[in-house]
């Protein structure tokens, strides 16, 4: 191909359209305005969706991505516009989600002289990125680009950051397109040791009660129908983790519901019966084990891993398998052998029937008293068929959304699982809508959370995106507020929370919205939600003091789950 | 736990960019494990810096750095050893005040008993200097010290190489080049299918 002698702003713009890229999420800004000047002529190519908080453009390309399972990107200025996105970054790697950040920088003749708007992004953001490069010569941009999209989206994904010096945005270079599809000093997909896929079909055959915990690297390496194969053939039960939950459709036979903290009653005291536990794409956090030095003692453990510094980290395991799980799941299932455990299986039964009576029943279905929130988010799953996407924010609605949505797609859940990050819901779902654009997408949150980027309903408003909004409102902080319930004697230290009027909120930014407070009114707005065109936001008054259960105590036995809270 | 730990030693190979200095030792800050000593340097092939670094560790906790370390994007390779894997070496230099030593003929025999050298020498000050293992330099210092002769005392961090009789590293690169060659081979496969 023919040289060609442009600007590095221009260069930038021919190197994301190389990568693909269609969608972009920013804020412009002084130390980037040459390449949104450039932008300027790309609009046909390039559709830019301004946000209206850089915060708010880190998660809409956290969103877009997790959907599309492409990489998001995002465009900001240098300084306030730059470190806005970091809650984003971080948040992207505790959850391997692929997006590059492009931040505008000073010059480089004037990098350390605490110039204008002057922030040491590289230095800040090295710890909580995949990768973060500085481009200081206009001559680096097509390698660095291509680089940085290469390393967010291969092996186990993250977040790059590139730190844009103003200097290589308005100098001229020879453009030429690269490509780059390798990395000396980086392993994506380690290899894998034949003699572990032997030795886990062997471990497999001869187990009597296999548990499979199942992660968001099923998902990330798109192996849904390997893991179905994989769980069927050998009649394995299997849990998912909030990240993972739908990479296994809800109702399917062996779905024993999710891990961890709010899990399933089932998933969970299993974990401390099964004889041999198999992770797959999944990193043993915290809230999925609860007491490590208890955690599932009894059992021989499997890991299916892509990050082999994930192996051995939490939770010492027998047998790691390393390799893209769509590859080494495929693997093993074609040495293992077809088995019934129907004994094992059926014993998960009084656990589920524990659990539908003392907590899913009264959550979903309650005769009278305020709404609950169980009971809102399985309307909404039930009447958009299962088929939608779920985004969250934090706190008790995500919990209780995570317990009562169900899934039949994958790629269908979008929450905040590593970091918890307040805030993440409504700009996720913006991005949710430009990467699943055939798709449905409802979003719940919080009185608290949609506080935190209720700005973006800016963005929503003039990008029309159709986000289904089901604001949980309990007036209250709940999720802290039930800790405070359980862990501090009712000190209801800073949770309660005097509202607004979301309603009039959401009309100044012409959203169609309404508020429900009664029971019998819930069904029929829900179905106008549906229908309407475009965004939408519903209040629903919910229960003051609800709580989330079952409930596994920080650092409690895994099986140690608590169903109800005692009220006197 | 405290009975556990043992002392390793990291061998760190990376690329030669900017701020992966950084990316590793933030690796230990982030485990609560203290750097006894840290040597970065070019190494034997072009473009590759060396990082020899060590620590009091269980071996979970070395083992679990070791691969974060080595996720980095920039690093080529991190392996952990104890000391009977590698050689080490490692340098003392110690500055005297000359009137003291030339008056006190014990200070010259407690250099040449400790094998040190003096390669520098001046009415002001003498230079000593002294290669080996942490403990023989310490205790040269501390003979030194006791004659109350010493203006500065500096040690330098570890260097070492393995015992081993295969390169680790050159065998990550081979492979590497290999996986990149077949990579290429593949691509062109299929492209000049795609032609057909
Ligand atoms: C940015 C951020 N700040 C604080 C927290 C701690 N936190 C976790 S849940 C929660 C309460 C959330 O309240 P709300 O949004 O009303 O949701 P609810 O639990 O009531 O459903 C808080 C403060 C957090 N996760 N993220
Ligand atoms: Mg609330």
């Amino acid at each position: 191909m023919e040289k060609q002698r442009i600007t590095g702003a221009e260069a930038l713009m021919r190197s994301l359209e190389n990568e693909g890229v269609t969608t972009l999420f920013g804020y412009p800004g002084g130390a980037i305005m040459p390449v949104f000047d450039a932008l300027y002529d790309h609009k046909d190519t390039l559709n830019h969706v301004l946000v209206r908080h850089e915060q708010g453009a880190a998660h809409a390309a956290q969103g877009y991505a997790r959907v599309s399972g492409k990489v998001g990107v995002c465009l900001v200025t240098s300084g306030p516009g730059a470190t806005n996105t970091i809650t984003g970054i971080a948040d992207a790697m505790m959850d391997s989600t692929p997006i590059v950040v492009i931040c505008g920088q000073v010059g480089a003749n004037m990098l350390g002289s605490d110039a204008f708007q002057e922030c040491d992004l590289v230095g800040v953001t090295q710890p909580i990125s995949k990768w973060a490069y500085q481009i200081r010569r206009p001559e680096d941009i097509a390698w660095a680009v291509s680089r940085a999209f290469y390393i967010a989206r291969s092996g186990r994904p993250g977040p790059v950051v590139l730190d844009f010096a103003k200097n290589a945005q308005v100098g001229m270079v020879d453009y030429e397109p690269e490509n780059v599809d390798f990395v000396r000093s980086y392993v994506p997909v380690p290899k894998t040791d034949p003699e572990s896929v032997v030795e886990a079909a062997r471990m497999i055959n001869e187990a009597k009660r296999p548990l499979v915990l199942v992660g968001q690297g099923v998902e990330l390496g798109e192996a849904q129908e390997e893991l179905l194969q994989f769980l069927e053939l050998a009649d394995m039960p299997a849990g998912c983790t909030l990240l993972g939950l739908s990479a296994l459709p809800s109702d399917h036979r062996l779905n024993m519901g999710m891990l961890g903290m709010h899990g399933s009653l089932a998933s969970n005291r299993k974990t401390q019966e099964c004889d041999l536990l198999i992770a797959v794409g999944m990193r043993f956090d915290d809230r999925i084990t609860g007491n490590l030095s208890t955690y599932a003692k009894q059992a021989r453990k499997i890991h299916f891993e892509i990050d082999p510094s994930e192996v051995n980290k939490n939770v010492p395991v027998d047998l790691a398998v390393l390799g893209n799980c769509k590859d080494t799941l495929a693997a093993v299932t074609a040495l293992m052998k077809k088995q019934q455990h129907t004994e094992w299986i059926d014993s998960f039964e009084v656990h589920h029937e524990e659990e539908r009576r003392i907590v899913i029943e009264p959550e979903i279905h309650p005769q009278d008293g305020p709404i609950k929130m169980g009971e809102v988010v399985r309307k909404v799953t039930e009447m958009t068929g299962n088929e939608a996407i779920l985004v969250t924010d934090v706190g008790q609605n995500q919990m209780l959304s995570a317990r009562y949505f169900k899934f039949t797609k994958k790629r269908s859940i979008v929450t905040s699982g590593g970091m918890g990050t307040m805030g993440f819901g409504i700009p996720a779902a913006i991005g949710a809508t430009f990467g699943a654009p055939d798709r449905l997408v409802c979003l719940f949150m919080g009185d608290g959370g949609i506080q935190m980027t209720i700005q973006e309903f800016g963005t929503i408003m003039e990008q029309g995106a159709p986000v289904k909004m089901i604001l949980l409102n309990n007036n209250y902080l709940g999720n802290v507020r039930q800790w405070q319930e359980m862990f501090f004697h009712r000190r209801y230290s800073f949770t309660p929370m005097l509202n607004p009027d979301y309603n009039m909120i959401a009309s100044a930014y012409n959203i169609p919205n309404e508020t429900v407070v009664a029971r019998e009114e819930l069904e029929a707005a829900i179905d106008r939600m549906i229908h309407t065109e475009g965004p939408y936001l519903l209040q629903v008054a919910v229960i003051e003091e609800g709580e989330v259960m079952p409930m596994c105590s920080p650092g409690n036995d895994v099986d140690d789950m608590l169903l109800q809270i005692k009220k006197d | 736990m405290e009975q556990d730990k043992k002392f390793y030693t990291l061998l760190v190979f990376s690329e030669n960019f900017a701020g992966v200095l950084n990316q590793v030792t933030a690796v230990f800050t982030r485990r609560q494990v203290n750097i006894e000593s840290l040597n970065v340097s070019a190494s034997s092939i072009k473009g590759v810096h060396k990082y020899t670094i060590t620590c009091w560790s269980t071996e979970e906790q070395i083992s679990t750095i070791t691969k974060q370390i080595e996720k980095k994007i920039d690093v080529l390779q991190a392996n952990y050893f104890t000391d009977d894997e590698i050689f080490i070496q490692e340098v003392g230099l110690y500055k005297l005040t000359t009137e003291i030593a030339i008056n006190n003929p014990m200070i010259s025999k407690e250099i040449r008993k400790h094998g040190g050298q003096i390669v520098e020498m001046n009415p002001t000050y003498t230079i000593v200097t002294k290669r080996g293992m942490t403990e023989d330099i310490m205790s040269l210092y501390h003979a030194l010290n006791d004659y109350g002769c010493v203006l500065q005392y500096v040690r330098s961090g570890r260097i070492a190489v393995t015992k081993s009789c295969i390169e680790y590293l050159d065998r990550y690169l081979a492979e590497r080049k290999e996986a990149y060659d077949n990579m290429k081979k593949q691509q062109a496969k299929e492209s000049s299918a795609c032609d057909l």
